[in-house]
């Protein structure tokens, strides 16, 4: 568990940060500029804020209290860069071995990356940088791993090539990992716990269903982008179709393509735009999923629109509509709903493990 | 070659490469660590540091000479206390010679070790330090092996100015054959005497032999560097 508290000053103004994350993947999520950097470079020792505590589990890391402050290389912070920042002089063996070869077998394998280690950094793909990177940060055994825009500088294949990976250090690796990106498909996909910051202080905090799935997260992570995350089980395939089905407590969901085995749990992001409100069930309609929906929330944009939270089972969605819509439907609290939502509007980049 | 030169004239060449040799050598280390805090540090001073390794390179070197000679001099301030406690004697020795050798070739040693070093991106120092490497691990295992080939290239040109020093080692030392008198120094003294030309142009030839090698060393060392920059 990390636990952290700190005001610094970020150029002209004020960064005051306070949240925990707890073991899994803590997306740190804000605009470009809002200090975030800052955030995991202060835990890092890299920039020493004006007061505050960090701390990991018990381990006081700063403390400007009792004037604590460790060292950056005592305070077993891995640290995945932006750019990789692997060692050009060195292979790609003699890179991860720089900072210990804990678990080294697990992890060169967790990664991949058995065929590329004598490379030279130059040599390698982005996607295979920033794999070398992580690897070399777990293997220094650290108690905290953070990771600053890790996919930022990829393409879109290259995210595609490394997410997986995440996922499977999110899922096996035992210590807290804080995750800085201002891409909403990367949060959906990877985080479990989300932090969002706006204007140097953390606007929303939580399990990353429930802040996705809150009306209020939608002017923050930007009316194009926002969209709740549920969880799901794969239930069947239609083969023919080439399409998978997927249940969760709120219905069944019918989504393109084949992924994951019969059972196996998946995240799904339902796009906020892409989900249409209706009162009655409707019929000869060309969208394949229409669940049975409360209202259970509204929240009025600055904008034509309107967030509209929606409850389906133990899950939450939300669905993005005009204002002059939610007042022609009458829309309250409370009321029961349909939501319809194109098969085809969630893509592939919205399915994770 | 060896009825070219007469002995006190291979004692010049040989005292020219000896004196070089402990200037550079002596002189490397410092101003690795000038050009580090240089490159690396802000610290009050900083420009008068800057200024004040750079003033060899802008004063006369006369200028220098006699301000070595009155500093370290055994009258001098430092000189003085370095005889009286250690019974180090500078002036009019070949210690002297190398002393005003690596003060001249300083300001050269530093610029080109400090390009090499900034060139260095400090964002792989941090990483190294997040990996657990203390700071004098980073320097010997990132820092070091990276400007390895520009602290060569400033080696050289150290060494290849202070084969050429004539200046401020003739006011500091003067020219005593066998103890203090250099390859510039003895083609000054040859010239001033008649029927000398043969033994000048020899001198004048190693003179160039030894500045081309380094210059080319340097030019070489320095290409690699670009090319290790670049990844």
């Amino acid at each position: 568990m990390l636990d952290i508290a700190i005001k610094t000053k970020l150029g002209d103004f004020p960064l005051s940060v306070v949240f925990q994350a707890p073991k899994g993947l803590t997306a740190v999520f804000g605009r470009s500029g809002v200090g975030k950097t800052s955030l995991i470079n202060a835990v890092a020792g890299l920039v020493t804020p004006d007061e505050g505590r960090i701390a990991v589990d018990d381990r006081v890391l700063f403390d400007s209290a009792t004037k604590t402050n460790t060292p950056t290389q005592k305070r077993r912070a891995g640290y995945v860069f932006q750019d990789a920042r692997l060692f050009p002089h060195m292979t790609v063996i003699q890179n991860l071995r720089y900072g210990g070869t804990h678990d080294e077998t697990r992890v060169i394998d967790m990664l991949g990356l058995d065929a590329l280690l004598d490379r030279r950094p130059a040599t390698l793909s982005g996607g295979e940088r920033q794999r070398t990177a992580l690897a070399r940060a777990l293997m220094s055994d650290p108690q905290i791993l953070l990771m600053d825009e890790p996919l930022a500088a990829l393409d879109a294949p290259r995210k595609a090539e490394i997410m997986p990976y995440i996922e499977r250090l999110r899922d096996e690796v035992k210590i807290p990992i804080i995750y800085v990106t201002h891409d909403v498909s990367e949060v959906a996909r990877l985080a479990t716990t989300l932090v969002v910051l706006d204007a140097g202080k953390v606007v929303l905090n939580g399990p990353v269903e429930q802040v996705l799935s809150d009306p209020a997260a939608v002017p923050l992570v930007g009316v194009r982008d926002a969209g709740a995350v549920i969880m799901t089980k794969v239930a069947g395939r239609m083969l023919d179709d080439n399409l998978t089905e997927l249940a969760f407590s709120g219905g069944r969901l019918v989504l393109p393509g084949q992924f994951g085995a019969l059972g196996q749990r998946v995240r799904v992001r339902i796009p906020a735009q892409d989900v249409i409100i209706s009162r009655e069930k409707p019929e000869g309609l060309s969208a394949l999923n229409i669940l049975r929906v409360t209202v259970s929330g509204i929240e009025q944009g600055q904008g034509p629109g309107v967030a509209v939270g929606l409850t389906a089972g133990n899950e939450r969605i939300l669905a993005r509509i005009t204002r002059r819509s939610a007042r022609l439907l009458g829309l309250e609290v409370g009321q029961e709903v349909y939501a319809i939502l194109k098969a085809t509007a969630v893509g592939p980049q919205d399915v994770g493990g | 070659m060896t009825e070219l030169f007469d002995p006190t004239q291979w004692a010049a060449i040989r005292l020219s490469l000896w004196v070089s040799c402990v200037a550079t050598i002596f002189a490397l280390p410092v101003a690795t660590w000038v050009a580090y805090l240089l490159a690396r540090k802000s610290f009050p001073g900083r420009q008068l540091l800057n200024g004040l390794v750079h003033l060899p390179l802008v004063l006369p070197p006369v200028v220098t000479g006699y301000l070595l000679l009155v500093l370290m001099g055994r009258q001098g301030w430092i000189g003085g206390p370095l005889y009286d406690v250690f019974g180090i004697t500078l002036a009019f020795r070949w210690t002297g010679a190398a002393l005003a050798a690596a003060i001249m070739a300083f300001p050269l040693m530093v610029r080109a070790i400090r390009l090499a070093i900034e060139a260095v991106d400090p964002g792989l120092e941090d990483a190294a330090r997040t990996l657990g490497a203390s700071r004098t691990r980073v320097f010997g295992t990132i820092t070091l092996p990276m400007i390895l080939p520009g602290l060569l290239a400033g080696a050289i040109l150290g060494f290849a100015k202070a084969l050429g020093e004539f200046g401020a080692t003739i006011t500091f030392v003067a020219a005593i054959p066998g103890q203090t008198q250099t390859i510039p120094s003895a083609i000054y003294g040859l010239l001033q005497v008649p029927g000398e030309e043969p033994a000048v142009v020899g001198l004048v030839v190693v003179s160039i032999i030894f500045a081309m090698g380094a210059l080319l060393l340097s030019e070489w060392f320095a290409r690699r560097m670009a090319k290790r920059v670049a990844g």
